[in-house]
């Protein structure tokens, strides 16, 4: 983490071949590397636009419900017993997760293109719900990808998606997760990129999409800020987040990490064990490897064939992160750990019953880490979690995994 | 890797591209899973199509997470891997096939498995096994000078592709960077048989001659001899891939010797339409 005065802070990356230090670049197939160079052009002007950022702008307020409040979780606060610790309401959002901060900004980009036809991947169909969104508001075709195990476990949002008229075509191919919903997006958009834009749910993927999905989540970070010097007048001691693909946490992250006396935590997922195969956590245990276009942190075996991975939680349910994430793992600047399936279930009861607040899966794992860190803190430390997402999607498969029937009572 | 300085792997297959020029014929590619259903019947199948008439074979090294694939050679590769085929197994199958025939062999790769092995051991043992180059079809020009050096360090060809999205100029920048050949994609997709070849193919071929020296090969998409035929007319050769493919997975729990035969007709008709 030296930052001698000489060089240039953490956030100025990635540079024009989309490195974040050795990570990230582009490894697609030349099929796709025009569509690539248009959205990297298309993006630029976008920036360079100020009708872009007000259009953005309104809809962020008018449409998503933003800015999403900071809450005190007085309850959760006080079982801890150490640190206070504060949610950033990504939940709030339409369509409950900050999913749509992103889908939003790339449909914008997309009706720029000129291109009407949207495809996305998803894992717990939140990325899937928030594209089907931006596609209704702005009138796009859309096509969502989800492994066909998702489909299962995530049954209320591909109802929602449909409702919203997008198609929903389950993957049946690998281990029917998010990563083949990832491969198979790409394969239609192999064959449709001329008219197709893929809004990819993450900061994964070839280079531009970290950067993009990074700019268009970043607005966690900042409302987190300003609100923070608003409600307690200073910056968080530390602030946490899940890392799936890594989007909520890069956006809520990315504005901190040139404040160096913030702790910055990501959360992954540590799923049954640390044995491979039975987590889905790519830092705490990868190497660095190529996966759908970006070389970054990745499970795989000695050969480089990317290992089968388990989360409880689908969204975090992928062998791969961010690249970003592998560059700030690298230069020291965030901490990256685990915890396990049943510390997120127990985190989103925790959460549900002294919050009433139920949280997603995935952001359950932040939630788990920061109450157990918040015990060995002192009280006047403040811990802000990235409150991703609402966990209505989660509701059933939970009353499954613990025995309970589909209406939540035990079985008598 | 001593025999480098003498003879380069890469010549092996200029020569070939040479003979066929000078006797007037096209050259036939066709693409072998390995692995599929076994190493061996890969071994196999690699002697069988050169002595039907193939030239040079594209050997297909099985990937996890193929995104430029369509259904028939991902499930290839599923079923090779799910079998535990690994990268000493596919080197070892090529060493084989290179002792028993002289048709060049390339290792079609992805670049996830040539970063994870070590650009510098995986062109080693390219060369060690017998390889001619590779076709590694996520690399895009951008990010291949460090596997560009080493290739032509140990005279193996580093085979570029261009498609039908790529604008004039990067084309034209992908051909000059092009050793061994030119593989010129037919359509915009993943891989697999395709009943009709695209419009505005044949310009596009012929616009690309004019643009490079090395042989220009067609491939996704080609699986008749009729498909062969016309794409010979102007280019160089065609690749077939996802129709062999299928032939071999079609005689899955039948006799070695039945599937071997299934593909020695396949082929044997598609290297005529070369003639
Ligand atoms: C609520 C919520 N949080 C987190 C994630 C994980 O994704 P990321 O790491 O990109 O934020 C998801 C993904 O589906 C999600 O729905």
């Amino acid at each position: 983490m030296a930052s001698s005065p000489a060089s240039p802070p953490l956030s100025v990356v990635p540079d024009a071949y989309g490195r974040f230090g050795k990570f990230g670049g582009r490894y697609v197939p030349e099929t796709l590397s025009a569509a690539l160079d248009q959205l990297e052009r298309s993006y630029a002007e976008a920036v360079a636009d100020p009708t872009f950022a007000a259009e953005l702008d309104s809809l962020l307020s008018a449409f998503v419900g933003r800015p999403t409040p900071l809450l005190f979780a007085k309850r959760l606060t006080k079982l801890a017993g150490g640190a206070q610790i504060w949610l950033k309401r990504e939940d709030l959002s339409h369509t409950g997760a900050h999913k749509i901060n992103n889908t939003l900004g790339q449909g914008l980009l997309a009706i720029r293109m000129g291109k009407r036809r949207i495809i996305a991947e998803t894992g717990a169909g939140q990325h899937g719900v928030a594209t089907a969104t931006a596609c209704a508001r702005f009138g796009l075709e859309c096509v969502v990808y989800m492994g066909a195990e998702d489909v299962r476990r995530q049954a209320p949002n591909v109802r929602n998606m449909r409702l919203m008229g997008a198609e929903v075509r389950p993957v049946e191919s690998g281990s029917r997760t998010l990563r083949d919903a990832i491969n198979e997006a790409m394969r239609d958009w192999m064959g449709s990129v001329e008219t197709t834009h893929y809004i990819i749910g993450s900061v994964v993927g070839p280079h531009p999409f970290p950067r993009i999905v990074r700019d268009f989540q970043s607005v966690i970070g900042r409302e987190t800020i300003e609100m923070s010097r608003k409600q307690f007048g200073r910056l968080p001691d530390t602030v946490v987040a899940c890392v799936g693909g890594g989007s909520n946490a890069a956006g809520m992250f990315y504005p901190f990490v040139d404040h160096p006396g913030v702790r910055l935590v990501g959360v992954e997922a540590g799923g049954r064990s640390g044995d491979p195969g039975h987590h889905a956590a790519s830092l705490s245990y990868g190497s660095p490897g190529i996966l759908h276009g970006s070389l970054s942190y990745v499970l795989q075996d000695a050969d480089g064939q990317t290992a089968d991975v388990h989360s409880v939680s689908a969204g975090l349910d992928y062998p791969g992160v961010g690249p970003e994430h592998s560059y700030w793992h690298d230069m020291g600047r965030v901490e990256y750990t685990s915890v396990t399936d049943l510390e997120a279930l127990d985190a989103f009861d925790m959460v549900a019953r002294h919050e009433g607040i139920l949280p997603a899966l995935e952001t359950s794992h932040a939630l788990a880490w920061a109450a157990r860190e918040a015990a060995t803190r002192s009280p006047d430390e403040i811990i802000v979690v990235c409150l991703s997402g609402r966990g209505d999607k989660d509701a059933a498969e939970i009353a499954r995994l613990r025995g309970l029937t589909a209406d939540g009572s035990h079985p008598s | 890797m001593t025999s480098a300085t003498t003879a380069k792997p890469i010549d092996k297959l200029e020569a070939m591209f040479a003979a066929n020029r000078a006797a007037g014929r096209k050259v036939l590619a066709p693409f072998v899973t390995a692995g599929d259903p076994d190493l061996d019947a890969t071994v196999d199948v690699l002697t069988t199509i050169a002595e039907a008439g193939a030239s040079l074979c594209e050997l297909g090294v099985p990937y996890s997470d193929p995104i430029a694939d369509g259904p028939v050679i991902q499930a290839s590769y599923t079923r090779a891997l799910d079998k535990g085929l690994t990268l000493e197994g596919v080197f070892s199958a090529a060493k084989q096939a290179s002792d028993r025939t002289s048709m060049p062999i390339l290792a079609m790769a992805s670049y996830s498995l040539v970063f994870r092995r070590g650009i510098d051991r995986f062109v080693a043992d390219a060369v060690a096994v017998g390889l001619a180059g590779f076709v590694v079809p996520d690399l895009p020009i951008e990010e291949s000078d460090d596997l560009d050096a080493a290739c032509r360090q140990a005279g193996l060809a580093l085979v570029r592709l261009v498609t039908p999205t790529t604008p004039p100029d990067r084309a034209e920048a992908i051909a000059k960077k092009s050793t061994g050949f030119l593989y010129c994609v037919s359509v915009a997709g993943v891989t697999g048989a395709r009943t009709q070849l695209p419009d505005g193919l044949v310009d596009r071929i012929r616009w690309l001659k004019t643009k490079t020296d090395v042989p220009i090969l067609v491939g996704f998409g080609i699986s008749s001899p009729d498909q062969v035929k016309a794409v010979c007319e102007v280019a160089d050769g065609a690749i077939v891939g996802s129709a062999l493919v299928r032939r071999v997975a079609e005689h899955a729990g039948q006799p070695r010797e039945a599937m071997l035969t299934g593909v020695r007709r396949f082929v044997t008709d598609l290297a005529a339409a070369c003639r």
